[in-house]
């Protein structure tokens, strides 16, 4: 069953959010009702919005200062002592610094915590590659136990991390700063490992998540106008992947296009490719950054690397022409 | 050489005195079980061809008197929320901690066959998820001191009595993230945490202060905000007054320095950067038995080696 969308037309001149919004009336809103609930910050209370969350639950931000594998640890001893943490903190260090932690202390050692991923990918556009975090998605794939989720709205993210909050175990969430329109209605619930048809067709498929979802749905506008049926297929559990949505889209169309804010190496792309690999080979391209992206806003970025509606469409046509 | 088997598994099984037994008998009684865990896990080590020997023998004491007679723990209570946490952090001593969890009755002695060996839940360093009583998958260095702080800062939020220990290595010291956490522990005054350094003065193939000196390690404990207390790391009287009456100064966590020596007391180990992970020989093994008494019975048991 698919969510309805908040607007069928085009999404590219509806008002945009930051999902950092969402993400803390969230957390404030899971927090009052569950005292298990804490916020963990490596002083990233003012990038993580959580001024707020600060003022109403002084004891339950712990802010561990400019120390991100203490961060990680600390939230795996909070788990240990049952509580519930949000690791809140820009994805570039959360998951680059603390990967060890991750690895071992959360996902090995089994740890309800929470990470997120704030301003992922290329949000921090000018600041440059040091503070973009394309290779999270990547290197999070391949630790076993860790389930990996790229919300594409403010709606998908709340719903995300109410199913976090509620599910025992590590997860790991991106909270997007790129400012994205609203695509699902108010009914949306999140169903882990599951993919969202979020538009039907049988020529081409295009696959995303993120921030680049909208652009994906507006491309298929674009070759919808020229004839070409694209299925777009919203992917919003990089890990488990939904197999079976991927290997439909295999046999029923001529070839995939993933797009996605993040490494082409290993990503939503790389599970795509290893599930037809693997059982259905059909042609695909993946897009995404496949080096260290120069200077530039995080929209113009994914214009750049061909993320535009325009260039996704054109990637989508190699496949079908 | 023959292989690890339930042969060779021949300790006897500890249980815990009374709280008010006395101190005279709790000594006696956690002495009695490290010399015991100190005769199985060589045989383990020996027999299974791997393990590090030399950090074993150098947390044993340290492990037995926490677990023989300091955390609010037992077998029938790993899963209590209000247990007292002991981690590991220097985890790769793992066959000293499945030792001792064993001789105090957290898994079955017999388990012990199945140290190293394929599929074993007994890996080389602990897992939580298939070892009772193991609160964290350590193994990678500087990982213990921020979960035990994690940890003591849940308990603080509860408001909770239950107290935290990490046993970490001196040359795990080396790591930074447990200076992260040092910090962190003394802003937050988490008094009902202890950090016991095992301070054998040797890592993998050097001294420490050939490696990557510690020293002044009292002052900078000290300066992170820690009350820091030297205990000589083999005697169990010590360990036992210093571990069981923490804190010693009311919103300071604890610095416990635990003097040591690495493969401590058998002769040819004792100090020897050699014995890191070396496998002692058959005769090395007789050796060391013997100078543990292994052929004499245990006071309070009978015969058991």
């Amino acid at each position: 069953m698919n969510p309805t969308l908040s607007a069928a037309q085009s999404l590219a001149d509806q008002p945009r959010y930051d999902c950092r919004n969402a993400y803390v009336d969230t957390l404030a809103d899971l927090a009052h009702t569950d005292h298990r609930i804490v916020g963990v910050v490596n002083d990233s209370v003012g990038s993580s919005k959580l001024d707020a969350f600060k003022k109403a639950f002084p004891d339950r931000l712990i802010n561990v200062g400019i120390a991100e594998q203490d961060m990680v640890g600390v939230a795996a001893g909070l788990a240990n002592g049952g509580r519930i943490p949000f690791v809140s903190a820009a994805s570039c260090f959360l998951t680059a610094r603390a990967i060890e932690q991750i690895k071992a202390d959360v996902a090995y050692s089994n740890r309800n915590v929470k990470l997120c991923g704030m301003s992922p990918g290329v949000a921090y556009g000018e600041l440059g590659p040091t503070h973009h975090s394309i290779e999270d998605i990547a290197w999070l794939r391949a630790i076993h136990n860790m389930t990996i989720v790229v919300p594409a709205d403010p709606i998908e993210t709340a719903a995300a991390m109410r199913w976090a909050a509620a599910t025992d175990g590590p997860v790991f969430i991106r909270v997007s700063r790129m400012s994205v329109p609203q695509i699902y209605g108010d009914d949306y619930t999140f169903q882990p490992g599951k993919a969202i048809t979020v538009r039907p067709g049988n020529d081409v498929t295009l696959i995303s998540n993120g921030t680049v979802l909208w652009r994906t749905l507006v491309a298929a506008e674009h070759l919808s106008a020229q004839g070409i049926g694209a299925r777009v297929i919203s992917m919003p559990t990089v890990k488990p992947l939904d197999i079976d949505a991927v290997l439909a889209a295999a046999a029923d169309t001529r070839g995939i296009v993933t797009a996605e804010e993040a490494t082409t190496a290993g990503g939503l792309g790389g599970a795509v490719a290893e599930t037809v690999a693997q059982h259905h080979p059909v042609k695909m391209r993946i897009l995404g950054f496949p080096q260290f992206a120069p200077t530039g806003s995080a929209g113009f970025l994914l214009d750049h690397y061909g993320m535009s509606p325009d260039g996704i469409a054109q990637a989508a046509r190699t496949l079908v022409e | 050489m023959s292989t690890l088997a339930i042969e060779h598994v021949t300790m006897p099984v500890f249980g815990r005195l009374d709280p008010h037994a006395g101190r005279a008998k709790q000594v006696a009684h956690i002495a009695d079980a490290a010399r015991q865990i100190r005769i199985q896990d060589l045989k383990l080590v020996h027999y299974a061809g791997a393990g590090h020997i030399g950090g074993d023998l150098s947390a044993i004491d340290i492990l037995t008197t926490l677990y023989g007679a300091v955390l609010n723990i037992t077998p029938d209570r790993v899963d209590d929320p209000e247990r007292d946490r002991f981690i590991l952090s220097k985890g790769h001593v793992a066959g000293a901690l499945y030792t001792t969890l064993a001789a105090f009755g957290f898994l079955p002695v017999a388990d012990l066959a199945t140290f190293l060996k394929p599929l074993s839940a007994l890996n080389g360093h602990p897992n939580r998820t298939k070892v009772p009583g193991v609160e964290a998958n350590t193994g990678p260095l500087g990982h213990g001191l921020p979960i035990a702080v994690g940890h003591a800062l849940s308990a603080k939020l509860d408001v909770s009595p239950r107290r935290t220990y990490v046993l970490v290595g001196d040359g795990e010291l080396q790591e930074g993230s447990n200076w992260e956490a040092m910090m962190a522990a003394s802003h937050h005054e988490l008094d009902r945490l202890t950090v016991v350094v095992d301070r054998n003065r040797l890592q993998q193939g050097a001294t420490v202060r050939e490696t990557n000196d510690l020293d002044p390690l009292d002052q900078k404990a000290a300066a992170f905000g820690f009350a820091v207390v030297d205990v000589n790391g083999h005697d169990h009287g010590e360990l036992l007054d210093v571990l069981s009456s923490v804190p010693f100064r009311p919103g300071k966590p604890t610095f416990v320095i635990a003097h040591t020596h690495k493969g401590h007391p058998i002769s040819y180990m004792s100090n020897n950067a050699a014995w890191h992970h070396k496998v002692p020989t058959p005769a090395e093994l007789e050796q060391a038995l013997d100078e543990l008494g292994a052929g004499v019975p245990s006071p309070s048991r009978g015969a058991a080696a």
